[in-house]
C-alpha cells in the first residue's frame, strides 16, 4: 500500500487552493539498472478531486510528472468546512485515497 | 524480434483505427494511452481531441528560465480563455512530449500547477483545448543543467 498524501486546502476569496503532495515512485521507462535492462513505466495515470463527495477535477498524467508530485488546484464556490477528497490509480492498478478538510 | 520503434507505430496505427471507429469517447475517463505515447507537441494535442494550436496571450505558462535538476521542474499553467475543455502540460525534448492532461470543470479554475521532468534544455508548452476542439498554446524555454529522464 502505498504512502498517505498530504493535502493542504485552503479558503481564500470564495475558492479553495488545494495542494497535495503524493508519495509515488513514478519511474519513466527511460532509464536502465545495471544490466542495461529497462525498468518499466510505472506512473499515476489518473487523478480525481472531489468535493463533499462530487468529482470537480480530473486528470491523467504521463510518466514525465516528478517523483512524489505535487498539484495544485483551485475549486470555485468551496468553503471552510468542506471535505475534498483526492484519488490516484496509477498504471499497475493501485489507487489511494487521501481526504482533507478545507480550513 | 521487433523494436521499440515498430511497437510504438503499431500501438499508435491501432490507436488511431480506434479513434475512426469512435471507440475512443474524448470525454470517457479513459486513459489517453495515444497522447501519451505521441513524440511531438501537434500528434499529442491531435491525440486529446485538439486542432493545430495557434499561439494565444490568453494562456500562460510558469516556470523557471533555468532548472539545475531536471527531475523537479515546476511549472504553473493556466488560462483566462472561456469554454475550456482541457490543459496540457507538454515538454517538446522529452521522449514523450506529454506530461499531464487536466480536465476543466466549471468547478475549478482553468489554473493547474505540478513538476514534471526534463530530459535536456526545452521549449515547454500550456496548451488549452476549448469545447469546439480549438487549442492555444503558450511557450517557454527552460534550460536544463542536469537532466532528469536518464540513468
Amino acid at each position: 500500500m502505498a504512502d498517505p498524501m498530504r493535502i493542504r486546502a485552503q479558503a481564500k476569496d470564495n475558492n479553495a487552493i488545494v495542494r497535495v503532495l503524493m508519495n509515488h515512485e513514478m519511474e519513466s521507462g527511460q532509464r536502465k539498472d545495471g544490466d542495461g535492462k529497462i525498468i518499466p513505466a510505472w506512473h499515476i495515470q489518473d487523478v480525481s478531486a472531489s468535493l463533499n463527495g462530487k468529482v470537480v477535477m480530473t486528470a491523467e498524467w504521463g510518466p514525465g510528472v516528478s517523483k512524489n508530485p505535487f498539484l495544485q488546484f483551485t475549486i470555485k464556490g468551496a468553503k471552510a468546512g468542506d471535505k475534498v477528497a483526492i484519488t490516484w490509480k496509477d498504471n499497475h492498478g493501485d489507487s489511494r485515497t487521501d481526504e482533507a478538510t478545507i480550513s | 524480434m521487433h523494436t521499440r520503434r515498430q511497437t510504438l507505430q503499431r500501438s499508435l496505427a491501432v490507436a488511431s483505427l480506434m479513434g475512426a471507429t469512435g471507440l475512443f469517447p474524448h470525454n470517457a475517463q479513459a486513459f489517453e494511452q495515444a497522447a501519451f505515447d505521441a513524440k511531438s507537441i501537434a500528434d499529442a494535442v491531435k491525440a486529446m481531441g485538439g486542432n493545430a494550436p495557434s499561439e494565444s496571450a490568453d494562456v500562460s505558462l510558469t516556470g523557471p528560465d533555468i532548472a539545475e535538476n531536471g527531475a523537479v521542474v515546476p511549472f504553473g499553467i493556466a488560462t483566462a480563455l472561456p469554454n475550456v475543455k482541457r490543459m496540457l502540460l507538454l515538454v517538446e525534448k522529452n521522449p514523450n512530449a506529454l506530461i499531464a492532461m487536466f480536465n476543466v470543470n466549471p468547478e475549478v479554475d482553468a489554473n493547474f500547477a505540478t513538476r514534471a521532468k526534463m530530459g535536456q534544455t526545452s521549449d515547454v508548452y500550456a496548451v488549452a483545448i476549448t469545447n469546439d476542439g480549438k487549442a492555444f498554446f503558450a511557450k517557454k524555454e527552460v534550460k536544463v543543467t542536469l537532466g532528469g529522464c536518464g540513468g
